[in-house]
C-alpha cells in the first residue's frame, strides 16, 4: 500500500514555506509529521526540561500545521515536543495545543506520548544487565540526573495513533520514528521506509533549496519517493543520498529501536528534475533497544568578558591571562579559602584560539582579543562571589610588575553575568524492554471547542 | 596548497553529543582521487589529536566525499566544551596543506 507522509520542515519552530504546505495538503497526505527537538542546541533544555524555541514561534507555526491538519482530515504528528521531549516539554506543547484548539475552534482527539524515565526504572534495568553502554560512553550515574527520557520508535508512535488522534504530541523519539510509523503498520518496505524518514526527517535539507521546508516522502512495498514541494527546489540522487552523511556517524547505518537500517546496496534515481525514487535499502532486525539520554546540573558559571585592544596586551594575551590566573587563584584561596580544585577559572582568548583551543593550527596578529572569563562554582553565589572578587583585576592586572596599570574595555556593566546552572550530558546508553510500550504512557483527551462566531 | 582549494567544502556538525563528523565533499572526481589516496587517516588524528583506531574513516566515490566521524574532544556542552554544534573543527581540515 502507498503511504503518503507530508513533511512541514524539519523542526517546530524554524519556519517553513506557507505555499508549499498548501501544496502538500492538496496532494492529500496520509499523515503529517514534525520533528520538535534535537540534543543538537547542547544538554540544557534536556537538564531543564524547557523548549529552546520560543512559545510565539511555536504556537505561530503549529497554528498552520493544526488547520493544514483540519483541512487535509489526517492525523498530526510531532515528535521530540519542545526540544528535548521530557514530559514538562510534551505538557508544555499540549497547552499551546489546546489554546490554538479553543482559538480555531477544532474539535480535536489528542494523544500525548511521555518518555520521561523514572531513575528506579533505569536503575532496575541497569542492575538486571539491560543497560548497555554506546562508545563512548560517560560512566553511569544515575542519582543527581535532573531528566532521563527514552528515544520511542515506530511502534510507540503506532500505539499513540491506534487511539484514533487527530494530533499526536510525542515525547523523546528518534528523529525518524513519526515518519516510519504509519507507512510500517501499512506493511510498506521497512528498508524503504526507514531510509525515507532518516532521509524526510529534517524536511528540505535533502533538495537544493534546504530552507523551504516542506517535502513528501510516498512509501510502498520496494522503496520510496522524495519531492521537495516549494516553488523552484529539487531533489537531486546526489542531494538526497548526501543527506545520510548528516549528523550522523556512519553514513551506511542507522540505529533505531529493534534493528538498524543499511543503505549499502540503495540505488537512487531522478524520476524527472525535481523527484528521487529510492530502491534497496535494507531493514535488519535486531534485540529492541531503546536510546537513553539524561542530563544533570555540573555546577553554576558567572561570566566576564574584557576586550584587550592594546598592541602589546593583545599580542601577549595567553602570558597575561596565565599570569593572571595565577594570582586569582591565590587571591581566591586567601580572600574565600577556596582551592582552585574547588571551582572552575578559564580564561579563552577570542581572536586567538576561542573556537579551537589547544587544537588551534593558526596564529596571527590579532587587533584585538576578547578575554571571555568562566567561572564554574558549587552554587551560583559563589560563582558570582567569585566573579564580583575578580572584576578589578580582569580590569587592570599587568603584564609585568614593573608597568602601568592598564585598563581594558569592559563592553557593559556590571561587567559579570550569572548564568545560572551548567547542564551535562550524562548517558549515552541503549537500554533493552520485552514490551516496547513497557517505558512509555499515552494520554488521550477529547478537546470540544466551539467554532467562534 | 590546501583541502579548502581543493574542494567544494568541508563541513563538520556532531553526531549526536558525543561524536562529531567531518565531511569532505570533493565535488570533482580527480579530486575525490587524489584526497583519497594522498591524505593520510594518521594525519586527520593528529589534527584532531585523537587515537587513530577512534578515528572512522569512509571514503564514498559515488558522492565524491570523504567523511571523517570521531569521539568529540570534548562532550558537547561540557564545561570545557568551546563549540556546542562542533561546526567549526571544519576549518581545521579544510586549512591543512595537501601534496
Amino acid at each position: 500500500m502507498t503511504t503518503r507522509v507530508l513533511v512541514p520542515s524539519g523542526v517546530l519552530g524554524l519556519g517553513f514555506d506557507r505555499k508549499a504546505l498548501a501544496r502538500g495538503v492538496a496532494m492529500s497526505p496520509d499523515i503529517i509529521c514534525i520533528d520538535g527537538g534535537s540534543t543538537d542546541s547542547g544538554p540544557f533544555s534536556l537538564g531543564a526540561g524547557q523548549s529552546k524555541y520560543s512559545r510565539a514561534a511555536t504556537k505561530s507555526e503549529w497554528r498552520a500545521l493544526m488547520q493544514a491538519r483540519a483541512e487535509a482530515g489526517v492525523p498530526l504528528v510531532i515528535g521530540t515536543a519542545g526540544t528535548c521531549g521530557t514530559d514538562s516539554t510534551v505538557d508544555w506543547m499540549y497547552d499551546v495545543t489546546v489554546e490554538l484548539a479553543r482559538e480555531l475552534g477544532q474539535d480535536l482527539r489528542i494523544a500525548r506520548l511521555y518518555s520521561s524515565q523514572p531513575v528506579t526504572r533505569v536503575a532496575e534495568a541497569l542492575a538486571s544487565g539491560r543497560v548497555t553502554p554506546l562508545p563512548p560512553a560517560p560512566e553511569i550515574r544515575l542519582d543527581d540526573l535532573t531528566n532521563i527520557v527514552a528515544l520511542a520508535g515506530a511502534e510507540q508512535i503506532q500505539a499513540a495513533l491506534a487511539t484514533g488522534a487527530d494530533i499526536v504530541i510525542a515525547g523523546r523519539t528518534t528523529d525518524t520514528a513519526t515518519i516510519a510509523a504509519l507507512p510500517l503498520s501499512r506493511g510498506d518496505a521497512a528498508g524503504g521506509v526507514w531510509h525515507g524518514a532518516k532521509i524526510g526527517e529534517c524536511g528540505a535539507l535533502c533538495s537544493t533549496n534546504p530552507t523551504s521546508g516542506v517535502i513528501m516522502v510516498d512509501f510502498d512495498d520496494t522503496g520510496f519517493t522524495v519531492e521537495p514541494l516549494a516553488e523552484g527546489a529539487r531533489c537531486t540522487p546526489h542531494s538526497v543520498s548526501a543527506h545520510m552523511l548528516y549528523e550522523n556517524s556512519d553514513p551506511f547505518r542507522l540505529y533505531e529501536p529493534g534493528g538498524y537500517l543499511d543503505v549499502t546496496g540503495a540505488r537512487y534515481t531522478a524520476l524527472d528534475d525535481r523527484r528521487v525514487r529510492v530502491e534497496g535499502s535494507a531493514w535488519v532486525p535486531g534485540p529492541y533497544t531503546v536510546k537513553l539520554e539524561g542530563a544533570r546540573i555540573a555546577g553554576y558559571q558567572t561570566t566576564i568578558l574584557a576586550i584587550l585592544r592594546n598592541a602589546h596586551y593583545a599580542r601577549n594575551a595567553q602570558a597575561w591571562v596565565d599570569r593572571l590566573t595565577s594570582f586569582l587563584q591565590s587571591e581566591i584561596l586567601t580572600r574565600m579559602e577556596l582551592a582552585p580544585e574547588d571551582y572552575g577559572l578559564e580564561f579563552r582568548l577570542i581572536g586567538v584560539n576561542g573556537a579551537l583551543g589547544v587544537l588551534e593550527t593558526r596564529s596571527g596578529d590579532p587587533v584585538e582579543v576578547g578575554v571571555l572569563g568562566i567561572i564554574t562554582a558549587k552554587t551560583q553565589a559563589e560563582a558570582a562571589e567569585i566573579g564580583k572578587l575578580i572584576n578589578p583585576f580582569v580590569l587592570h592586572y599587568p603584564l609585568t610588575d614593573d608597568e602601568e596599570l592598564p585598563t581594558f574595555a569592559f563592553p557593559y556593566s556590571p561587567a559579570t553575568t550569572d548564568r545560572g546552572a551548567l547542564y551535562e550530558f550524562a548517558l549515552n546508553h541503549v537500554m533493552a524492554l520485552d514490551d516496547p510500550m513497557s517505558a512509555f504512557r499515552i494520554e488521550t483527551t477529547h478537546i470540544r471547542s466551539e467554532v467562534p462566531a | 596548497m590546501t583541502i579548502g582549494d581543493l574542494v567544494l567544502k568541508v563541513r563538520s556538525k556532531n553526531a549526536g553529543p558525543f561524536w562529531v563528523t567531518i565531511d569532505v565533499f570533493c565535488d570533482r572526481p580527480d579530486v575525490f582521487q587524489r584526497l583519497s589516496q594522498g591524505l593520510a587517516t594518521e594525519r586527520v588524528a593528529v589534527l584532531f589529536q585523537v587515537a587513530p583506531d577512534q578515528l572512522k574513516r569512509f571514503d564514498i566515490a559515488d558522492l565524491r566525499v570523504i567523511k571523517f566521524s570521531l569521539p568529540r574532544p570534548v562532550v558537547q556542552g561540557s564545561a570545557a566544551d568551546r563549540d556546542m554544534h562542533g561546526a567549526q573543527y571544519a576549518a581545521l581540515l579544510e586549512e591543512l596543506t595537501i601534496d
